[in-house]
């Protein structure tokens, strides 16, 4: 049946939609036009502002230094986004093609750590990476073992295990991304992997592709939407994290959005980082513009 | 593989395969051995999270003695509790609103609902400090309405979660029992909580668990949003964890763990493993 036109009962649409509108202004657009302007001024003193339709601050971000932070934080978003696809796909597809039975449970074990606090969950994983961390205590064991065996065999042994820095480094920041990420992946993939027609695997299967083959042929291209919707929420949010960097970065692994805090908290310039805001969620709008245009690919062929 | 397999592996029982196998077992260590191991080391008796020196449980008790720990989780509970209940009444609002009519600029407000989803925590936090510093919002409020300031900002990006939720189950509601209710006699508030809100109450529960959690586990937009005296569990969690690692922190974290999956185990218990994924 189709809508309704909100003319046919004015005072339900009135109802219905007078607070949602009412919060959209007054708790969203508003603060960010607040931002939007800011962006545009310049800060008079220690803590004034003034209004006057300015491009500096943007010319400000073009700056080298701000660049390659830029550029840096895009690299590590899609490097995380690309491992985490690697890593949750297989998963996805165990998901979908596991028995009725464990199923139900696969899911369970993929949704806990996305409902688990993201700060006790990098809490976690910082414990575990530091220098006498079980991380690091385990490649221990693994070079000692290496070790003995060489002498076993007669050769040399290997020099003396020093614990590698695993926190503190770019390192990290992409695995923390990765761990904190990584069931933001597999949900969306599982829904569109699910949806699909089996017969066509099984057709494919039976004409003699093999199975990388048909997976590679049949079950990505008919699971694109879902993958890119995964894609996407892992990117966005990747792109923005300021946790992950904050806590387990070295100080050459700032992200974007550090640098945005640091503008309001130490540096205390708000037009700049408005600036910075604005930019990364300009950024936002090319990225999903970017993934409607393809969407849109499909119907036209 | 023959370990496993009593009846031979269909082609498309791929999660029967070896390598599949140890692929998923592999991610889930990843995934849970960080948090086992912090759990584990919240009973640990040393200062220190590195060598384990006996099973105590005085954390806990340090952990719950601790006033401004203590404060910070009956903050950061009333927060999300209100902001739940607030992202409900909203939430399906929009949801009903979107779902219902045909109004001007229709695409535009359904663009804007779910921007708050899409836009990065960092600039809505950064948004929200700025907005509260311009309207010059009190912070001198005694308590609870000191938290209205973070309150509004997780009502921001909880309620689109909500509309996203209602909306995907109203789709499936037949619009005919809605004609007949009102052939019947019922009026638009009768035919709204008879028959709408009773269709729609496994994805209510859904969505007050997601805004709950989210609510609960937002710590970007309240740092910017947060003050002195407004401080919430993530934001404390925050400032312990900058400053000294301590099996306090782990105690602190196991509750809000256990918490956690209690939550789960309730939406599970009122949804069903599959209709909560497919909400995400």
């Amino acid at each position: 049946m189709a809508e309704q036109d909100w003319k046919t009962s004015k005072r339900t649409f009135a109802a219905v939609s007078l607070p949602t509108l009412f919060w959209l202004i007054a708790f969203f657009l508003i603060p960010m036009f607040i931002v939007w302007q800011y962006s545009l001024g310049e800060k008079v003193g220690e803590t004034g502002f003034d209004f006057s339709g300015t491009l500096d601050n943007y010319k400000r971000a073009t700056e080298w230094l701000y660049l390659t932070i830029f550029g840096k934080s895009f690299a590590v978003a899609a490097l995380v986004t690309l491992i985490c696809l690697i890593v949750g796909f297989p998963v996805a597809m165990a998901i979908t093609f596991a028995s009725e039975k464990w199923r139900p449970w696969l899911l369970l074990g993929i949704m806990l750590p996305f409902w688990t606090n993201l700060l006790i969950r990098t809490y976690a994983l910082m414990m575990l990476l530091g220098t006498q961390g079980f991380a690091n205590k385990g490649l221990g064991a693994l070079w000692e073992g290496t070790s003995w065996l060489k002498t076993l065999v007669g050769l040399q042994p290997l020099p003396t295990w020093e614990p590698v820095q695993l926190l503190f480094n770019n390192f990290a920041v992409v695995f923390g991304l990765v761990y904190v990420h990584l069931p933001f992946m597999v949900l969306p993939l599982y829904a569109a992997l699910d949806r699909l027609d089996r017969s066509l695997i099984e057709a494919s299967l039976d004409l003699g592709a093999g199975h990388f083959r048909t997976i590679m042929r049949i079950v990505v291209p008919l699971a694109a939407p879902g993958i890119i919707a995964g894609v996407m929420i892992t990117l966005i949010p990747a792109l923005g994290a300021y946790l992950t960097p904050d806590l387990m970065g070295g100080t050459d692994s700032q992200m974007i959005a550090n640098v945005i805090e640091r503008q309001f908290k130490k540096a205390n310039d708000w037009p700049f980082g408005a600036a910075l805001s604005f930019l990364l969620i300009y950024a936002m709008f090319i990225l999903i513009a970017i993934q409607s245009m393809r969407k849109k690919v499909p119907e036209v062929r | 593989m023959a370990l496993f397999a009593r009846t031979p592996v269909a082609p498309l029982e791929y999660s029967r395969t070896l390598w599949m196998r140890l692929w998923v077992g592999a991610v889930m260590v990843f995934l849970y051995a960080p948090l086992v191991v912090l759990m584990i080391f919240s009973f640990n008796d040393s200062k220190r999270n590195v060598v384990w020196r006996g099973f105590t449980t005085k954390y806990y008790e340090k952990a719950l003695g601790n006033d401004q720990l203590v404060e910070a989780l009956i903050n950061s509970l009333t927060i999300a509790a209100f902001a739940t209940l607030a992202s409900l009444v909203l939430g399906t609002l929009a949801a009903v609103m979107l779902w219902r009519f045909r109004f001007p600029w229709k695409g535009a407000i359904d663009g804007t609902i779910s921007l708050p989803i899409i836009v990065p925590e960092i600039c809505l936090g950064v948004a929200f400090l700025m907005f509260f510093a311009a309207v010059g919002w009190p912070t001198d409020l005694v308590w609870p309405f000191n938290l209205g300031a973070i309150t509004i900002a997780h009502i921001t990006f909880c309620f689109p979660f909500v509309t996203m939720v209602v909306r995907s189950r109203l789709a499936s509601f037949n619009r005919e029992q809605e004609e007949a209710a009102k052939d019947l006699g019922a009026s638009e508030a009768q035919v709204f909580r008879d028959v709408l809100v009773p269709h729609i109450k496994p994805a209510l529960v859904a969505g007050a668990l997601l805004a709950f959690t989210l609510s609960l586990d937002d710590f970007v937009i309240t740092y910017f949003t947060s003050g002195p005296d407004t401080i919430t569990f993530p934001v404390k969690v925050y400032s312990m964890v900058r400053f000294s690692v301590t099996p306090e922190v782990n105690a602190a974290s196991t509750l809000l763990i256990i918490l956690t999956v209690i939550l789960t185990f309730i939406a599970l218990k009122a949804q069903g493993v599959k209709a909560i994924a497919e909400t995400h």
